[in-house]
């Protein structure tokens, strides 16, 4: 009796048997490796030599260079062998480098400015679209607004169709205003953009917090505003940091409308990486190594949040 | 230390009157009660006084400053909330010296005025904790400081007990009450628990569906209901209602009920013959051979010294509190003797109480 007893008790409900553990771990584990892989590939891309790069079938022992990195920041022009031994003996590793090649480095190439572009960009139009989300949600949260519904919904309704849809008149618009090719340009498009998911994140991490603490701090002798800043904000830092981190992403990554509208002063990462060419097409190594550069903002600014994100993204879903 | 005096004071949601006019005037220094069933206006009245909600009409006064339309933070009120509203990203340090800090007292008074009211609150020994983690006594000893470091003028308390557990609310209840006696601040507490409000309240306001029903002595609202709706909620069980139709005269010791008479207090004013009811408390009824209104019994509930019995009777369900010693069998038979000097008498039709020599001073909402 006892002993049925334990055998049928011994197993918990709630917690995982050691075979469905195992079954979870090795499909997360395979889950892992199919989204690391293309990263990883990338990666070691970038330290490929030209032809290495392209080889059949694909070599995934090579020798690494730095060349897919000097060709990203330079731009070179092709010599006579007669005419770099007449130069000076090169000043530093990448000058030689680029000499083994028949090449001299003509000069830094666009990647930084388009790369800082990204940076203003991306960066400016997440704090600006997070900013007046906070505003808005906290509005919609806490005051009684006419019509709160109907505009909850034309807000998130800006979201309903794919933003590439409206290019076209977008693209006349900024023409009009002069906007096409401007930082500040890209920074208000993605910020109308992104405003709308903030807005709808962040009411639903702000309508969690209780009213009270803020009704205490006003009693207590805090203007709205304060309140808000010293008392709501602390609390909603998750939400905060996953909405952030959401916006950044799409800003980022961003691509039809930066290839539509920048071309040249704002243009950002997204439209130039694809178009680094080297001699004779694509230079893959120096695409990949661009592109290795462009995840790091993302992956760092994540990183940094992580802390807060995993708690924001699921913070919420379950009512108290 | 303050007056707080309400006058013609009305709220309206949309189409909801959630307090229509109350009046009335908290002494400085008083513990004052608002008691009443959930959705009756007693917690946005307060909200009102904090300065939360702006009333839709009427006046607040606070030590006979026109306060109403002023910012909460300009009152000088404290205010208790049921959740207590701790901020979870501050210790309890910092929590109690918000107020302090927000009006920009400088750190090294802060840090004294902390201790002098942790003192005061027995939790010196928590200052440093994360709030989170303290117990619910605590918590709320912690929201009581907050409240109490700034001396305001007066607290107000949104049924600061609700979230407690019962064994310790009993506690909280009497600590409150000592920390008023101690220091003396004018208190003005929202609860819907009759116990909390008889048990701490110098003057209860019994409040239903956005009116002031009664004022007064939590022993004149027990005793002298100034309506049906008072009666009812205060008391448990509650008062029993007798229905019979009459006619009152001013003099009489007696009233027709149905074909008997029952005696009652003096009656002091004269009615035509209407719907009224005579209103018994459980505790005033005693089994008795020879008494006019007759029931059998229904059951019996045992509370330890006395007991509830509820008796079917020609006129309703009447309940009695007995001793538990008094012999009750299920099914008997028995006479309900009504102690007369304290009956009460209602008009049906607009619920208040008619007046008799019992009812003595209490008066309408």
């Amino acid at each position: 009796m006892t002993a049925a007893l334990a055998k049928s008790t011994a197993h918990s409900i709630v917690e995982a048997s050691p075979r469905a553990k195992t079954v979870a771990g090795s499909l997360v584990i395979l889950y892992a490796v199919i989204t690391i892989l293309p990263l990883v590939w990338i990666v070691a891309t970038a330290f490929k030599s030209q032809s290495d790069a392209i080889a059949y079938p694909p070599k995934v022992i090579f020798e690494p260079t730095l060349e897919g990195y000097v060709n990203l920041f330079t731009v070179r022009t092709r010599q006579t062998p007669d005419f770099i031994a007449k130069l000076p003996p090169p000043q530093t590793w990448y000058d030689k480098l680029v000499r083994q090649r028949d090449m001299v480095i003509a000069g830094p190439s666009k990647v930084v400015p388009r790369f800082v572009n990204s940076l203003i960009i991306g960066f400016g139009s997440t704090f600006l679209a997070v900013f007046l989300g906070t505003l808005a949600a906290y509005a919609f949260s806490r005051f009684r607004i006419p019509l709160a519904d109907d505009l909850l919904f034309f807000i998130l309704s800006t979201r309903m169709m794919p933003p590439v849809a409206v290019a076209i008149p977008i693209y006349l618009m900024y023409r009009q205003l002069n906007l096409t090719d401007t930082r500040l340009g890209m920074i208000l498009l993605y910020t109308a953009v992104n405003v709308s998911l903030a807005v709808w994140l962040l009411k639903g991490f702000i309508d969690e917090i209780p009213r009270e603490y803020e009704e205490a701090a006003l009693v207590d002798g805090y203007t709205r505003l304060q309140a808000l800043r010293k008392v709501v904000l602390p609390q909603a830092v998750t939400g905060i940091a996953a909405t952030a981190i959401f916006c950044l992403i799409f800003s980022w990554n961003e691509y039809a409308f930066a290839v539509l509208l920048t071309s040249g002063e704002a243009q950002t990462m997204p439209p130039f990486i694809p178009f680094i060419i080297g001699e004779g097409g694509q230079d893959w190594p120096a695409v990949a190594a661009a592109t290795t550069l462009f995840v790091v903002p993302i992956v760092l600014f994540t990183v940094l949040l992580r802390k807060h994100l995993l708690r924001g993204i699921t913070f919420g879903a379950v009512r108290k | 230390m303050a007056q707080i005096r309400v006058e013609s004071l009305r709220k309206s949601f949309d189409q909801f009157a959630a307090v229509q006019g109350s009046n009335f005037t908290i002494d400085d220094g008083a513990f004052f009660a608002m008691l009443g069933p959930s959705g009756c206006g007693k917690t946005t009245t307060l909200r009102m006084i904090a300065g939360l909600e702006l009333p839709t009409e009427g006046k607040i006064l606070l030590d006979n400053e026109d306060v109403t339309f002023q910012r909460a933070s300009a009152r000088d009120i404290a205010f208790v909330f049921q959740l207590f509203a701790l901020y979870p990203h501050m210790n309890v340090a910092e929590n109690i010296g918000f107020p302090l800090k927000c009006q920009g007292m400088a750190r090294r008074d802060i840090y004294q005025r902390v201790q002098e009211t942790a003192k005061l609150l027995r939790i010196e020994h928590l200052l440093s904790n994360k709030t989170s983690k303290l117990s619910g006594g605590d918590r709320q000893r912690v929201a009581l400081g907050r409240a109490m470091v700034r001396r305001p003028k007066a607290f107000l308390m949104d049924e600061p007990l609700g979230a407690l557990d019962a064994e310790f609310r009993h506690l909280m209840c009497s600590e409150l009450r000592d920390l008023h006696d101690r220091i003396g601040a004018t208190t003005v507490y929202v609860t819907h628990d009759q116990l909390e409000a008889m048990s701490m309240a110098d003057r209860i306001a019994v409040m239903n569906e956005g009116r002031v029903e009664q004022i007064g002595l939590p022993q004149e609202i027990y005793d002298r209901p100034a309506s049906m709706f008072v009666a009812d909620f205060i008391g448990s069980p509650p008062m029993n209602f007798l229905r019979f139709e009459a006619g009152l005269r001013s003099g009489d010791r007696t009233i027709s009920f149905h074909d008997t008479s029952i005696a009652v207090p003096e009656i002091r004013e004269d009615r035509a013959s209407a719907g009224m009811a005579l209103g018994v408390r459980p505790e005033h009824i005693r089994f008795a051979d020879a008494a006019p209104v007759r029931g059998e019994v229904f059951g019996a509930e045992y509370l330890g010294t006395t007991q509830i019995v509820t008796v079917d009777t020609a006129h309703g369900r009447i309940a009695a509190r007995l001793p538990s010693s008094a012999p009750v069998r299920i099914g008997e038979r028995v006479g309900l003797e009504f102690r007369s000097e304290r009956l009460a008498l209602f008009d049906v039709a607009s619920g208040l109480a008619i007046r008799t020599a019992n009812e003595g001073s209490a008066n309408h909402g």
